[in-house]
């Protein structure tokens, strides 16, 4: 009888673990090293289920504003996640887990030996960026490129992905010549081994801080904090940074 | 109604691509119609399927195959490249290039339905009378089928305007170039301009409920000739 209540008890339990479940919201730039965090926190919490929805920061803070079920946002910026803490669409305060940086990337050129100034080059006709008015690599790479002072020159080569994601689409099926894109992109095993980038100083434009909130709807899910916990471990850090973002000091996943 | 430059812009650009293609594809379509309307061939089962094809594809695998073929290294870019014309991607005849693929079914299907209804016997009639063919086809069917002929043009260019998926990832997002109203309107709600999103929104669904109830209502019904 004691082994059968025992048995009970140690399938409930079980069971209550299994009902774990939290969705997450990343900006397209985290697609490549999120999905390593995720195998890799699914290797030591093997009954939780963690699902991620790569998109633009920007659609995934008005989807929250309409209810939308994630559990977790990380967002390409700090402005987006600010204002749904603000908005008291977040459990959590904005944590900035890492900074992007942007790059020229190119596989028709060897773009390691370009710099902004050369893309008012006659031989370049067509330029991707993100789309400047709602994705944050976009906004960064019209600074970059006005800081540069060649915006004037290369405003009418330009063609808008509609995320980085896109963009990096655009340029890689060669549709356009070069591209401003995230370097976590241009490590990415799809990109890396099909053409060449080279750094944007980082001076010439805001810094792209990243944040992440918990969400409102997750505040009492238990899974959500240990996720977002996950995320200042030494392991991620290693991980975020093995895909090309820069990490602020200290732990980054405490809250 | 408050209108920011674009979105003339856009609503301009939207009506001249539903236009130009509806153009192309009465000529590209009526022969292909006509053709699948007639024939006994075997290969009209295949032929059919291609063509409705675009119905049931997601735009996104249109788009993204489009955005091959198109680029420099697709059989459609080497193309152009060879006619020493200017890759399509990014520019408004490659949207009527996309756009003619993806408005192929709403313009051949109408037509084929309308051309199969007329039955041999007009073309018969019309062969004693020795038209010739082209003559017939003229004279007899295009009379004829000629409400076929207006919803086709009508669904194809209405079609047209609907058009998103495809022009987002092929296009470029160029203003007055390819950025068409749908795209717009997506940019707007992407900024968070809801009003401004609302106002153009407003103004698609208003052209599209007139153009299916033009459609509906001027479609003659035989009930009601009795």
């Amino acid at each position: 009888m004691k082994t059968l209540l025992m048995f009970c008890c140690l399938v409930s339990a079980v069971s209550t673990v299994h009902a774990e479940k939290i969705t997450v919201a990343a900006a397209a730039d985290l697609k490549f090293a999120m999905d390593e965090i995720v195998s890799e926190f699914k290797k030591s919490n093997p009954t939780d289920e963690v699902e991620v929805i790569y998109g633009s920061s920007g659609k995934f803070h008005a989807q929250i504003r309409q209810g939308a079920p994630y559990d977790l946002f990380f967002s390409a910026d700090m402005a987006f996640p600010r204002e749904l803490v603000k908005s008291g669409f977040a459990a959590s305060e904005v944590k900035l887990y890492a900074w992007g940086r942007t790059v020229l990337w190119s596989g028709a050129l060897d773009a390691s030996k370009m710099t902004l100034a050369d893309l008012a080059d006659a031989a370049i006709s067509r330029i991707a960026v993100a789309n400047p008015r709602h994705a944050p690599y976009g906004k960064r790479a019209e600074e970059a490129l006005r800081a540069a002072g060649v915006w004037d020159q290369v405003e009418s080569k330009l063609v808008y992905g509609e995320n980085i994601a896109h963009t990096a689409q655009l340029v890689q099926t060669g549709n356009a010549q070069v591209g401003i894109l995230a370097l976590s992109l241009a490590l990415s095993p799809e990109l890396s081994p099909k053409g060449s980038y080279r750094l944007i100083p980082d001076d010439l434009h805001e810094p792209l801080e990243q944040g992440f909130i918990v969400t409102a709807r997750a505040g009492a899910k238990g899974l959500a904090w240990r996720f977002a916990e996950h995320m200042g471990s030494a392991s991620v850090r290693e991980v975020m940074s093995k895909h090309g973002f820069v990490l602020p000091a200290g732990s980054a996943g405490a809250l | 109604m408050h209108f920011v430059e674009g979105d003339f812009q856009a609503i301009w650009l939207t009506a001249r691509l539903a236009g130009i293609v509806t153009l192309v594809l009465l000529v590209l379509g009526t022969p292909a119609a006509w053709w699948l309307a007639r024939t006994g061939s075997r290969w009209k089962g295949l032929i059919g399927a291609v063509v409705a094809l675009p119905l049931v594809l997601p735009p996104s695998v249109l788009g993204f195959y489009l955005l091959l073929a198109m680029g420099p290294n697709g059989p459609m870019g080497k193309l152009t490249r060879h006619l020493g014309i200017s890759p399509l991607p990014f520019t408004f005849e490659g949207l009527v290039v996309a756009s003619i693929f993806y408005s192929l079914p709403f313009m051949v299907q109408p037509l084929q339905n309308a051309f199969e209804a007329i039955g041999d016997r007009p073309l018969e009639v019309a062969a004693t009378l020795r038209a010739s063919k082209l003559d017939s086809f003229f004279t007899v069917a295009v009379p004829i089928a000629f409400p076929g002929f207006l919803t086709a043009s009508i669904l194809t260019f209405a079609h047209t305007v609907g058009e998103f998926g495809v022009v987002l990832m092929i296009g470029g997002n160029i203003p007055a170039l390819t950025r068409v109203a749908s795209v717009q309107i997506y940019d707007h709600v992407e900024a968070m301009e809801y009003s401004q999103a609302h106002h153009l929104s407003a103004v698609m669904l208003g052209f599209s409920f007139l153009v299916l109830f033009a459609l509906y209502a001027l479609r003659p019904d035989p009930r009601r000739r009795g």
